[in-house]
């Protein structure tokens, strides 16, 4: 579902930040990615939601291909994959159902279906008690549900978090896990680059260990990977 | 209709930008339309001026009237004369004395000279297409001399092209400072919600879909801001014409052209910024 071939990147300004990469990952796979601060680990994560292109060698989600990118392409990508970030990036002048509706909206779902849909992720990440109140009147880890939720709404294959408790406390942190792992369970692979040692050390879920630019270790894919062939 | 009320959002959350952006662009088009107002009022003093221009050709006393007759029906048949006429003796000294005092005690009708008065057609009032005329209605025997204010003509003529240069230079220069700022504005606009398009991209909006509500938060800010700008400098030419110099307003298509020219810039300018914007992030 995601490929990494040979793929090096190299920014204008910083320079090499990922060289000769490859990597798969499964449908289903829950994936940590981890190493220093400037290994590379946000590279790979925008290298698969093609906020950047490889320098050299090719990588391809869900079926497309940064060697074949036409315009529009990326935007469909994004539908398919849901993108969590340290800092949550929610609209501040909407409500939490505002945040997560506009997700669909973006997508031209129909109107009519758009507040069931909403209603029901924000059940999920339990946070339907506060569909109407705004991003600065919840704390870190009830903003990042709300996050979660955004991303979920379309049905992604894939969820890709960057840091995702990189702002929360200890209770909020496990909270935002054990909700990824629901989500994972429920079939959406799960890649997530961390620093949080202790999450890695408490799941058997695969680990990637990026260091300059080059992955180091791989524990392998997870037991919990559905066969390649589904998708 | 998303993209409508998307646009109208932008306008609730951040009141003060955007009424700002719309201040900003009826200052901008109210400065070309003081402008355009000076430049209408000259031309139409200009051209008033240039109604004026007249030939005046005085016939030998004692030239029959059937000479005269046919010559007025030649020179009307000119395709530069707009029309031509007869001014008798009597006629020349009644207006004389009308027009100028001391002409008042002249009792002798054969004081004056008669004449043909010729007037041209607009477009053909140059220096040298009067001049023209006036050679050609110069040949008939029976006219002693031909005068049209040679030096008034081309002094006229002068005072047109300088204005129209002026006109056309100024104009742009108005123009461009226009566009430049309230480009600049729009893109302070854009770039107040850079958060949001990033955030619209990451969850799969496309160009076009980002783009639209810009695009019409500038087409509404700059029909709003056109429509401020043609009331201001309603209101400076209703002060004008009161307390300083008989003003004329816009023509009702120039008005329009003018809230027109808003719209588009403010169209434009959105559509350059979110462009450029998305290039970038």
């Amino acid at each position: 579902m995601i490929r990494f071939t040979d793929v090096t990147k190299e920014y204008l300004r910083t320079g090499i930040a990922l060289t000769d990469v490859n990597l798969h990952v499964g449908k289903g796979e829950f994936v940590f990615l981890t190493g220093p601060s400037g290994s590379g680990k946000s590279t790979i994560l925008k290298l698969i939601y093609m906020e950047e292109l490889p320098t050299a060698g090719e990588v391809r989600v869900s079926g497309l291909s940064t060697t074949a990118l036409r315009r529009g392409d990326v935007a469909k990508l994004r539908r398919k994959l849901g993108i969590v970030f340290q800092d949550f990036r929610l609209l501040e002048d909407r409500t939490i159902e505002a945040n997560v509706a506009f997700a669909l909206e973006v997508t031209g779902a129909p109107r009519a279906n758009i507040p069931t849909r909403v209603s029901r992720l924000l059940t999920q990440v339990g946070l339907a008690s506060k569909a109407t109140a705004y991003p600065r009147e919840l704390s870190g880890g009830e903003q990042q549900r709300v996050a979660i939720a955004r991303a979920l709404v379309n049905e992604p294959y894939v969820l890709i978090a960057d840091e995702p408790t990189g702002n929360l406390d200890d209770r909020a942190t496990r909270g935002i896990f054990q909700l990824l792992r629901e989500i994972n369970a429920s079939g959406t692979a799960v890649v997530m680059a961390t620093h949080n040692l202790e999450l890695i050390r408490r799941s058997d879920y695969r680990t990637i260990e990026i260091n300059r630019g080059a992955i180091v270790f791989d524990s392998g894919e997870s037991k919990s990977a559905v066969p390649e062939e589904v998708v | 209709m998303r993209s409508f009320s998307e646009a109208m959002h932008a306008f609730r959350r951040a009141p003060l930008l955007s009424v700002l952006g719309i201040v900003t662009i009826a200052f901008s088009l109210f400065a070309v339309g003081l402008f355009g107002l000076v430049a209408v009022n000259i031309k139409d003093t200009l051209a008033s001026v240039e109604d004026r221009v007249e030939i005046r050709a005085f016939i030998a006393e004692g030239t029959p009237a059937e000479a005269t007759g046919a010559a007025i029906g030649d020179i009307g048949s000119f395709p530069e004369v707009a029309r031509v006429g007869y001014v008798s003796q009597e006629d020349a000294l009644n207006r004389a004395r009308s027009e100028l005092g001391e002409f008042r005690d002249v009792f002798d009708a054969g004081f004056l000279p008669a004449s043909i008065e010729v007037r041209l057609k607009p477009g053909f009032r140059s220096p040298e297409r009067v001049k023209a005329v006036a050679a050609r209605i110069a040949t008939y025997q029976f006219i002693d001399d031909v005068r049209y204010g040679q030096e008034w003509v081309e002094k006229l003529a002068r005072i047109r092209n300088i204005a129209g240069i002026a006109g056309i230079a100024l104009g742009l220069a108005f123009a461009t400072v226009a566009v430049i700022i309230i480009g600049t504005t729009i893109r302070m606009a854009v770039l107040a919600r850079s958060r949001e398009i990033s955030i619209m991209r990451l969850v799969g909006a496309t160009d076009g879909f980002i783009r639209r509500p810009f695009l019409i938060e500038g087409f509404v800010k700059g029909i709003l801001g056109g429509g401020a700008a043609l009331l201001l400098t309603w209101l400076a030419s209703v002060l004008i014409d009161r307390y300083i110099v008989k003003a004329n307003f816009f023509s009702m298509e120039l008005a329009v052209a003018g809230v027109l020219a808003g719209a588009v810039i403010g169209l434009l300018g959105s559509g350059v910024s979110v462009g450029r914007h998305l290039r970038r992030v």
